[in-house]
C-alpha cells in the first residue's frame, strides 16, 4: 500500500470494506466537482444526481449495519476523538495533567471545561489523531496512572461541586508489565467505587470504543449515552472469537453474539440514550456528530443540576444494582 | 489519497490492530475464560489446550475422571500414575496425593497453594457446622441467548450437573474461631469462577447481608474474570458489586478479600480490589491481564515471579500474604479490629 497509487475508492480505515459502494460514488462526485471548478461547464444537474445517488447509497448501507461493521465504524480513524470534542464542543478547556503520584498518562485527558455557560470536569480516553499522537497515547489504552489521574480530577470535581462528563473511547486498559506492577486492576476498581461515592452529577458518553473494564474505569454515571455506531463490550470481538470459537475468522459472529451495539445496550438498559450520528457515521461529518453530542449533554446536565447530591448518589447506586439485577432487592435487601 | 496520507494511513493501521490485541489481551483475562489462568497441575500440553479453551470445557474433559477431587485439581492422568502422584506446577516436584490433601492442597516442597474447590475452602475456613448457605437457588441466566460452538444454556446445565452447584459463587454465614461473618467464595471449577449476573448479584447480596446483620464480609476469590457469555451484562457486574460495597463501606462495614490462585480480569478490577484488606495466598497469580496475553502483546519475556503474590507484595499491591495453615487464626485476629465488633462504629 505504501508503494504505488491506492485506489481512491479503497476503504479509508481498516475494516471499512462495506463502504466501497459509497466510496466509489464519493470519488466520482469529487472528480465531478473538481471538473466544474476547473472548467466553466455547467454540470450541476449531474452533480445533483450523483449527490442523490450518494445519499441513497449511504442510507442503504447504514440502514442495516452488522455488529461487526459497527465495531469498525467505531474504530474508524476519521471518527471524532476526545480532542475534537474539546476543540469543537467546549468554550473553554483548561487541561490538568498527572495523577500527582507517578506520572501523566497521555491516554487519559482531564481538565476544567465550560460549555454554553455550564462548567464541568471533563475526563476522556485519548486516542490521538496523528501517527505520533496515536503511539504516544498507546491507541487509547490507559495505564494505572491514567485511571488515577481521572480519580484525582473526580475528587477535585467533587470538591469544587462540578459535574463530570466522561468521554469513553478505548480498546481496553493497557496490558503490560508496568501496568500490572502499578496495580491496573486496583486502579480501575477504585475508580468504579469512587464514582459511587460522588455527589456531583456524572454523564458518560461512549463516543467510539467501549472496551471492557478500561471503559468502565471512567464509566459509572447517572446517565450513560452512546453514539449510534459506538460499541461497548466485555471483550473485543477478536478476543471472544479466539477464545470461544478458537477461530479469528468468526470475529463477526462473536460481535453479533456479544450484543455490543447501542441498540442492544439500550434494550438491556445499560445505556439511557442513543445519540444519533449523521447519515453515514460520525466520520463522514464530525462536527455534526459533535453538535449532536453537545445538545444531548446540555440537556442531561441541566436535568441533573436540578437534583440534590445525596439523591443523585442514591439513585446512581440503585441504577447499577438494577442493571442486570436478578432480584432487584436493593436497598432493603436481604 | 496523497502520498502523505497513504503513509499516514499505513502507519495508522497498527492503531486499531494494536488496540484489538490489547483488548483481546486485557479482556482475555477479563472474560473469565482464562487463557492465562492456567490452573495448577496442568502439564504443558494441557496448558496448550486450556490456552484457547473455555475452562468449563477443559473442566469437562478433565472430569471424565470420576473422582471429584481429581477433576477439581485438574491434573492429567499421565502425571499421576495410579492417581496417587501428581506434579506441582510451581516447583515440578512429584507429590503424593494423600500428602497434598493432608496439607490442605499446599505443595509440601515449595509451599505453592493450589486452587481450592469452594466446598473445601468453606470447610477449611469456618468452624465446623457453622456454615449456613444463602441464595444457593440462584442459577445463571442466559439473557443474551449466547451461542458459540455450544449454547451457553447447555453449558450452564452441564456445569450445574457436574459440579452439583447452581453457580460459581457460594455465599452464606458462618463462624471463624467463634466470630460471625458473611462469607462469599468463588469456585474456580464452575466456569473458571467467572462473574456473570448471578455471581455479581450474590456478591452484592452478600454485602447487603453483612450490612443488615452488621457483620464483617470476607470474600475468597479464584476467577478468570468476567463471563463473556453474558456480554456487557457481565461487565456491569463490576459496577454492581462496587455499588453494593460502597453502601457497605458507608455503613461502617469491614471487608476482607483473600485472593487465591488465580484471580484476574474483571474480578480483580472490581470488588476484589476495593475491600478494606487485600490478602493473598502464597504463589497466587493475581492481575488484570493474564501473563500470556501480556507476553504476546509485548513480545517479550516476563520477569520471574511476575504477577505472583510475593511479587505483588513487593510492588505494594497486596497488604499481606497469608498461608493456608495460618488463615483461620489470622482472620480471627483481623476480625477483632472490625469497628462493629468493637462497638465503635458510627
Ligand atoms: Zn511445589
Amino acid at each position: 500500500m505504501s508503494k504505488g497509487k491506492q485506489n481512491p475508492a479503497e476503504a479509508t480505515s481498516p475494516g471499512m470494506g462495506f463502504e466501497r459502494p459509497i466510496r466509489e460514488i464519493e470519488v466520482q462526485l469529487e472528480e465531478l466537482e473538481n471538473l466544474s471548478l476547473r472548467t466553466n461547464l455547467d454540470i450541476s444537474g449531474e452533480v445533483e444526481a450523483l449527490r442523490r445517488r450518494l445519499a441513497g447509497a449511504i442510507e442503504e448501507t447504514y440502514a442495516d449495519l452488522s455488529a461487526w461493521e459497527r465495531v469498525n465504524v467505531a474504530r474508524h480513524q476519521g471518527r471524532p476523538v476526545a480532542s475534537d470534542y474539546i476543540e469543537h464542543m467546549l468554550d473553554e478547556f483548561i487541561e490538568l495533567h498527572g495523577d500527582k503520584v507517578y506520572g501523566d498518562d497521555p491516554a487519559m485527558v482531564t481538565g476544567l471545561a465550560t460549555m454554553e455557560g455550564r462548567r464541568f470536569m471533563l475526563l476522556g480516553h485519548r486516542k490521538g489523531k496523528t501517527v505520533s499522537e496515536r503511539l504516544a497515547c498507546n491507541f487509547g489504552c490507559a495505564h494505572p496512572e491514567g485511571y488515577r489521574k481521572a480519580l484525582r480530577k473526580m475528587q477535585l470535581a467533587q470538591h469544587l461541586r462540578l459535574p463530570i462528563v466522561a468521554l469513553i473511547n478505548t480498546p481496553g486498559a493497557y496490558p503490560g508489565i508496568g501496568a500490572e506492577e502499578r496495580g491496573q486492576a486496583a486502579a480501575i476498581a477504585e475508580n468504579i467505587l469512587a464514582m459511587f461515592q460522588l455527589t456531583v452529577p456524572v454523564v458518560v458518553v461512549v463516543i467510539g470504543e467501549g472496551g471492557s473494564g478500561g471503559a468502565l474505569g471512567i464509566g459509572v454515571g447517572d446517565r450513560v449515552l452512546m453514539l449510534e455506531h459506538a460499541y461497548y463490550s466485555v471483550i473485543s470481538p477478536e478476543g471472544c472469537a479466539a477464545i470461544l470459537w478458537k477461530d479469528g475468522e468468526r470475529t463477526p459472529d462473536a460481535a453479533e453474539a456479544l450484543r455490543l451495539t447501542a441498540g442492544d445496550l439500550s434494550k438491556l438498559k445499560v445505556v439511557d440514550e442513543i445519540v444519533r450520528e449523521p447519515q453515514g457515521g460520525a466520520h463522514r461529518a464530525p462536527t455534526m456528530a459533535i453538535a449532536q453530542v453537545k445538545q444531548a449533554l446540555l440537556r442531561h446536565l441541566d436535568e441533573l443540576a436540578a437534583l440534590g447530591g445525596e439523591e443523585l448518589r442514591r439513585v446512581r447506586r440503585q441504577r447499577y444494582r438494577q442493571v442486570a439485577s436478578i432480584l432487584g432487592r436493593f436497598p432493603e435487601s436481604p | 489519497m496523497s502520498g502523505m496520507e497513504q503513509a499516514k494511513d499505513e502507519m495508522n493501521s497498527p492503531g486499531p490492530e494494536a488496540g484489538v490485541t490489547m483488548t483481546g489481551a486485557a479482556t482475555d483475562a477479563a472474560t473469565g475464560t482464562a487463557t492465562d489462568t492456567v490452573p495448577p497441575l496442568a502439564s504443558d500440553d494441557e496448558q496448550q489446550t486450556t490456552d484457547s479453551t473455555d475452562l468449563s470445557t477443559a473442566d469437562e474433559e478433565q472430569s471424565a475422571d470420576d473422582s471429584p477431587q481429581r477433576s477439581r485439581l485438574r491434573w492429567k492422568k499421565k502425571d499421576m500414575p495410579g492417581g496417587l502422584w501428581l506434579k506441582c506446577e510451581s516447583c515440578a516436584q512429584t507429590i503424593y496425593r494423600k500428602e497434598l490433601e493432608e496439607k490442605g492442597f499446599v505443595c509440601p516442597s515449595c509451599d505453592f497453594h493450589f486452587t481450592l474447590p469452594g466446598a473445601e475452602r468453606i470447610a477449611m475456613l469456618l468452624d465446623e457446622g457453622s456454615w449456613e448457605e444463602h441464595y444457593a437457588e440462584l442459577t445463571a441466566l442466559d439473557r443474551l441467548e449466547f451461542t458459540d460452538e455450544v449454547p451457553y444454556a447447555d453449558k450452564i446445565e452441564r456445569t450445574v450437573g457436574r459440579t452439583g452447584q447452581n453457580e460459581a459463587l457460594l455465599c452464606g454465614t458462618g463462624l471463624v474461631e467463634g466470630r460471625p461473618l458473611v462469607l462469599a467464595v468463588l469456585d474456580f471449577k464452575f466456569m473458571g469462577g467467572s462473574m456473570g449476573e448471578v455471581v455479581g448479584e450474590k456478591i452484592s447480596l452478600a454485602a447487603d447481608l453483612a450490612r443488615c446483620k452488621k457483620l464483617p464480609l470476607v470474600l475468597v476469590t479464584s476467577s478468570g474474570g468476567a463471563r463473556m457469555h453474558e456480554g456487557v451484562l457481565s461487565l456491569m457486574q463490576m459496577a454492581k458489586t462496587c455499588s453494593a460495597l460502597a453502601e457497605f463501606r458507608d455503613a461502617g462495614g469491614f471487608s476482607i478479600c483473600l485472593m487465591s490462585n488465580p484471580t484476574t480480569g474483571g474480578v480483580t478490577a472490581s470488588f476484589a480490589s476495593v475491600c478494606d484488606l487485600t490478602l493473598a495466598e502464597p504463589g497466587a497469580l493475581i492481575g488484570f491481564a493474564g501473563p500470556r496475553v501480556i507476553a504476546t502483546t509485548l513480545k517479550q519475556e516476563l520477569p520471574p515471579g511476575f504477577q505472583r503474590a510475593e511479587f505483588l507484595v513487593e510492588k505494594g499491591q497486596v497488604d499481606r500474604i497469608v498461608r493456608r495453615v495460618d488463615l483461620r487464626q489470622e482472620l480471627a485476629s483481623m476480625l477483632d479490629y472490625d469497628p462493629q465488633r468493637r462497638g465503635v462504629a458510627d
